[in-house]
């Protein structure tokens, strides 16, 4: 006997990644689900962010990583809260891992929450974690042809950074096609061109925080019934 | 390798179907994936054996359908299928296409004994 199901494989984790959404846009904290491959320079651009944005907005972060806690070492000793997953050889992150890492976390202050995902172009694709925004780093020594191998990824992501602009020079990486092939798969993302050593460009990645964490700020006060600005 | 997590879920919702109608043997599920999701169906396949073993979807035929990417756009209306991740209207050069198909992640049906 045939049983028709027509049921979303996801359908539990989505349900677990839509209520925490509503929870932390309750909260006004803006969630960024920041993914790369390893390498890519995630880390690194969340040291930058912290000091970038400290004196402005409060900043959490939730680490995902395989084995090691090296990444979370480097986000607390850049002066910000931060709680590290360990997948244990899992590939992505999902809701469930997040919903139990923000237990451990005082979300009383926090304006922006950056969840950085485990190094892989693939999986953290597909898996919702409760985020407002996807973010898709990847950097020019990896090559142009990265959005067109790894479309899901950049096509979900509403910023996608270009980051290590810095080396341009010492590589051969193709910016017009790069360029070319991000805006065929994604026109309405925001392309941001980066460099972690030399700081060009992150401050256009500070005001795309920044534009997040207000529309989170405002949602949450009419959620409240707070009148606003 | 996300295909083991799925293969998970769609074991889950495979024992869950079986065991609401009373069965006590899985043979089969047919199994919907978009393109753009990017599901290897032999590493689902492999991923899918593994975790079966020992229940009663152990040795089930999992059937895998890849749906195509197509796109409607906003501005025009046209639908077609997005040829090289190209999200660009071809009919009438816009950039706002929404995706239709090729993102499914679907169990379709279970075949049961």
């Amino acid at each position: 006997m045939e049983i028709p199901v027509m049921s979303n494989i996801l359908h539990k984790n989505d349900e677990n990644a839509a209520e925490l959404n509503t929870m932390l846009t309750t909260r006004g904290i803006f969630t960024v689900n920041l993914m790369g491959s390893p390498g890519c320079g995630k880390t690194s651009l969340l040291e930058q962010t912290v000091s970038l944005l400290k004196n402005e907005l409060t900043l959490a972060v939730i680490e995902g990583d395989l084995y090691t806690s090296k990444d979370a070492d480097r986000i607390a000793g850049a002066g910000t809260p931060v709680v590290q997953i360990n997948t244990g050889g899992g590939c992505h992150l999902d809701a469930f891992m997040v919903k139990a890492a923000l237990t451990k976390l005082d979300l009383a202050a926090v304006d922006i929450l950056i969840i950085e995902n485990v190094g892989n172009l693939v999986c953290p694709a597909e898996f919702n974690v409760g985020e407002h925004a996807k973010v898709v780093v990847f950097s020019v020594t990896e090559g142009e042809d990265k959005p067109l191998k790894y479309p899901l990824v950049f096509r979900q992501s509403e910023a996608i950074i270009l980051n290590k602009t810095d080396l341009l020079p010492y590589t051969s990486f193709n910016m017009d096609a790069a360029i070319d092939d991000i805006k065929g798969l994604n026109p309405q993302a925001s392309l941001l061109q980066t460099s972690c050593r030399t700081g060009d460009g992150l401050p256009a990645w500070i005001e795309w925080l920044k534009a997040g964490a207000a529309r989170t700020r405002r949602q949450a006060n009419m959620i409240q019934g707070v009148k606003c600005d | 390798m996300h295909e083991l997590a799925i293969a998970q879920g769609i074991l889950e919702l495979a024992l869950n179907t079986a065991t609401s109608h009373g069965a006590g043997k899985i043979t089969g599920i047919r199994v919907l994936t978009g393109e753009l999701t990017g599901i290897v169906p032999e590493s689902l396949e492999f991923g899918f054996a593994a975790l079966a073993e020992g229940t009663m979807a152990a040795g089930a035929c999992l059937s895998v359908r890849i749906v195509p990417l197509t796109g409607r756009c906003r501005d025009c209306g046209d639908e077609r299928r997005v040829d090289k991740y190209r999200f660009i209207c071809a009919a009438c050069g816009s950039y706002a296409i929404e995706i239709v198909s090729g993102r499914e992640l679907k169990v379709e049906s279970v075949e049961v004994e």
